[in-house]
């Protein structure tokens, strides 16, 4: 790691430690923390929103006990859901496809549908060469939004949940108005002004197929089979822009943000590094306001940063290491002013080592997905963190709203082992925690790992679901690409051919899982403690804003999924470690 | 049971409006928006950064080329397609012991050593013989850009020095001098090569 590396690093710091506190505030005004109930930029957003709430035919004033607030969110869903399956399988027949995309099968729509609904947006498939423009557009671009946006909705539902006391109708607000509110008023403006800035820097916009380029050389065209190149086209700032923002992750073309069309240089490197892990920490910020309490915030933001830089050195000190195998080859891997080396299989020479170390820290530290090099090829250790940050459900920061959600119900965890352990009845924010919330926690535990484990154990008995690579590192592809599914990561091990029918869809089923086997447990949560009284704080009530407290929940997160996991992550990267 | 699936399909109306206005919004008026002012403020970068010689497009400055003549510097290893295929990008994907990839790297070692006249015990730049993320790299790095400046200066026959002197301005520094690593624009030079000394037939 260089000097240069180091300023890098220190420029995302201070770019977010200056942007986030406002957009936190920025969002928590969005979501009602005013007295007066206003919002910056009313006079714009307000006509029409309620245009679309009249088009809705719904009364935003009402508000939806828990369980119909679920429902509408699954609702929403489906009809999402089928929307895109029918545009996949239709998109060869529909117009504007300036490139002749064909139609997706059945089982690979499902799984793209599915994917980019839950915001996981995996792809078995290339962007380049499967996706009509029509379908980015329509299809990808759209859920890219409002499945960020339905995660805005759901960590102001528990917002409300906690703040909200002897609620009888338990009720957790309006799912139309706040996945309407966060889509329109935080995701669509950044978003744009995002994507004029990547297109101010080389990030291809236009509607066209594409440009052909005679090649220079032409003992060079003799061999690669052709003295043309297409260079691509499309509609693809706009779309990378929200990518980033809303912890999507799925890339217009295939190399994602490793392409130069995505990402071309290091300021948008550092502006997509930004954008990855921003409105995740944003969102932190919002909930103290909210809450009215922001030690709190505070204290599960620092457990998210620390959970981060450890994952981020970690993967940095592997990779910039360097493939010892290619040392003994007559590799160069050392870091000079003369080169970035380390681990250079792919990466980009542009980023180097340590960018992409933190970028894939990043967006598997967030819910993203999106990548700037290639996991598969990161040696044993490097990529064994990047697994691990999904495996501990995505926590640090996690995806937009679902990233809090997965720290608070490990808090609810921390404090229920912390009540055990001094013999007093836990309770969290103001609530006691009881038996019914206990239960809801420990199913949504469960849910992701059991997702997980069994699907990945299933395919590495099945010699049909065998595609990926010789050795303990087929293990961690097999084990990476579940993780990356079962919580709506979408950055895959990507040697590991996973468009065959078993992988399209039994990860769906993962992603499904993923996403409402965990909402829908926290929603319920939410519900159950809106309806009760606030406990008054005594000197017995075990304080949650302290470093102690903060120890407990990172020791219950690591703790629980290192129970879970190891032993598979032993004979997966640790095995293939130890061989080199 | 029959209450709750009432109330589900309660929800489909509100559902499908949103579906459909979103679609409008985010699906057609945000992008074509974006194309608009992308196209007025920023045409050449918004249709791919192309770059003409004699009037004839030859390449995007952001999209690396395949090079193989000994006059021209090289591009790294591309698992785009056949090579730098712009319509196929992507990484080998390959693990970091897998044999595949360090059988392959063996003979791309040799190689560079051979056709650059190097002794076998000078180490060999990483980014010379591994592929890219993309497949489409359009940099080297300087230190393989200078191990291959006496090839090139032999091939055509010009000094070594006014070769190494158009690899420093080839050189795309990092943004605000810390984002990324320095790298050799590898079309940019071999472009400034051909306008200096000559094309290549």
């Amino acid at each position: 790691m260089s000097w240069r590396d180091l300023l890098e690093i220190a420029a995302l710091v201070v770019l977010l430690a200056v942007t986030v506190p406002p957009l936190g505030r920025y969002i928590a005004a969005v979501y009602g923390s005013r007295a007066d109930g206003t919002a910056p930029g009313d006079r714009v957003f307000l006509p029409v929103e309620r245009a679309l709430y009249r088009a809705m035919r719904i009364d935003h004033r009402r508000e939806q006990r828990w369980n119909a607030y679920a429902m509408s969110l699954l609702a929403f869903s489906l009809v999402s859901l089928l929307g895109l399956y029918a545009l996949l399988r239709l998109q060869g027949a529909l117009p504007f496809n300036p490139t002749d995309r064909e139609s997706v099968s059945p089982t690979g729509a499902f799984n793209i549908a599915v994917s980019f609904v839950t915001n996981t947006n995996w792809q078995w498939y290339s962007g380049e060469v499967a996706m009509s423009h029509l379908t980015q557009m329509f299809g990808l671009a759209v859920q890219n939004f409002v499945s960020a946006g339905v995660g805005f909705a759901v960590v102001i539902a528990i917002v409300r949940g906690i703040t909200r006391t002897h609620d009888r109708s338990r009720s957790l607000g309006n799912f139309w108005v706040d996945l309407t509110r966060g889509t329109l008023r935080i995701l669509l403006p950044m978003s744009f002004l995002f994507a004029l800035v990547l297109v101010s820097q080389g990030v291809v916009q236009n509607l066209g197929g594409g440009t052909s380029v005679d090649l220079v050389d032409p003992a060079a065209a003799e061999v690669v089979g052709t003295d043309t190149q297409t260079i691509p086209g499309g509609p693809v700032a706009s779309q990378i822009a929200i990518k980033d923002l809303g912890t999507n992750g799925g890339g217009f073309y295939n190399a994602n943000s490793a392409h130069p069309f995505e990402n071309p240089n290091g300021l948008t490197n550092l502006l997509a590094m930004w954008s990855l892990l921003a409105l995740p920490f944003a969102l932190v910020v919002a909930f103290g306001i909210l809450i009215g309490d922001r030690r709190q915030a505070r204290l599960l933001g620092s457990v998210m940063v620390g959970m981060l830089v450890v994952m981020s050195a970690w993967t940095v000190m592997a990779e910039t290491n360097g493939n010892p195998r290619l040392t003994e080859l007559g590799v160069d891997q050392s870091v000079s002013s003369l080169q970035g080396g380390g681990n250079m299989e792919g990466k980009e020479v542009r980023f180097g080592t340590t960018s992409c170390a933190v970028y894939a820290a990043a967006t598997t530290g967030t819910s993203n997905g999106s990548v700037n090099c290639m996991h598969d090829s990161f040696t044993p250790l490097g990529g064994m963190a990047p697994m691990l940050s999904m495996m501990f459900g995505e926590v640090s920061p996690g995806g937009i709203g679902v990233g809090l959600m997965g720290l608070l119900v490990n808090a609810l965890l921390a404090v229920f082992i912390a009540g055990l352990m001094i013999g007093r009845t836990p309770e969290y924010l103001g609530k006691k925690i009881q038996a019914a919330e206990m239960k809801l926690v420990t199913l949504y535990i469960l849910a992701m790992p059991a997702a997980l484990l069994g699907f990945a154990a299933v395919s590495m008995t099945l010699d049909s679901a065998n595609t990926f690579q010789p050795g303990p590192h087929g293990l961690s592809e097999v084990l990476y690409n579940y993780a990356s599914a079962a919580n709506n990561n979408g950055s895959a091990f990507a040697y590991q051919g996973t468009g065959t029918d078993w992988y399209t869809v039994t990860q769906g089923i993962a992603m499904l899982i993923g996403r409402f086997g965990l909402i829908i447990p926290a929603l319920a949560i939410a519900g159950s403690l809106a309806g009760k009284p606030v406990v008054p704080t005594t000197s017995g009530t075990l304080p949650t804003h302290t470093p102690l407290f903060g120890a407990l929940i990172a020791g219950v997160v690591v703790v629980a999924s290192g129970l879970t996991f190891f032993p598979a992550l032993a004979l997966g990267p640790v095995l293939e470690h130890l061989s080199i | 049971m029959r209450t709750a699936v009432r109330q589900f399909a309660r929800q489909l109306v509100p559902a499908l409006v949103a579906l459909a206005s979103f679609t409008l919004l985010l699906g057609i008026i945000y992008p074509l928006a974006t194309t608009a002012v992308s196209q007025v403020a920023f045409g050449g970068r918004a249709d791919g950064s192309v770059v003409e010689r004699d009037g004839v497009a030859v390449g995007s400055e952001l999209i690396g080329q395949p090079f193989l003549s000994p006059q021209y510097f090289h591009s790294r290893p591309s698992a785009a397609g056949a090579g730098y295929d712009a319509s196929a990008s992507g990484g080998s994907n390959l693990g970091p012991l897998n044999a595949d990839l360090l059988g392959t790297v063996v003979e791309r070692v040799a190689e560079y050593r051979a056709v650059n006249g190097l002794d076998a015990r000078v180490p060999v730049p990483v980014d010379a013989v591994t592929a890219s993320a993309s497949g489409l790299d359009p940099h080297i790095s300087i230190a393989n850009a200078r191990l291959q400046a006496r090839r090139v200066a032999g091939a055509r026959g010009v000094a070594e020095g006014d070769v190494l002197a158009e690899v420093d301005a080839a050189i795309d520094q990092p943004a605000l001098g810390v984002l990324g690593e320095p790298a050799v624009d590898v079309l940019a030079l071999n472009l400034a090569l051909d306008a200096r000394f000559g094309a290549v037939d």
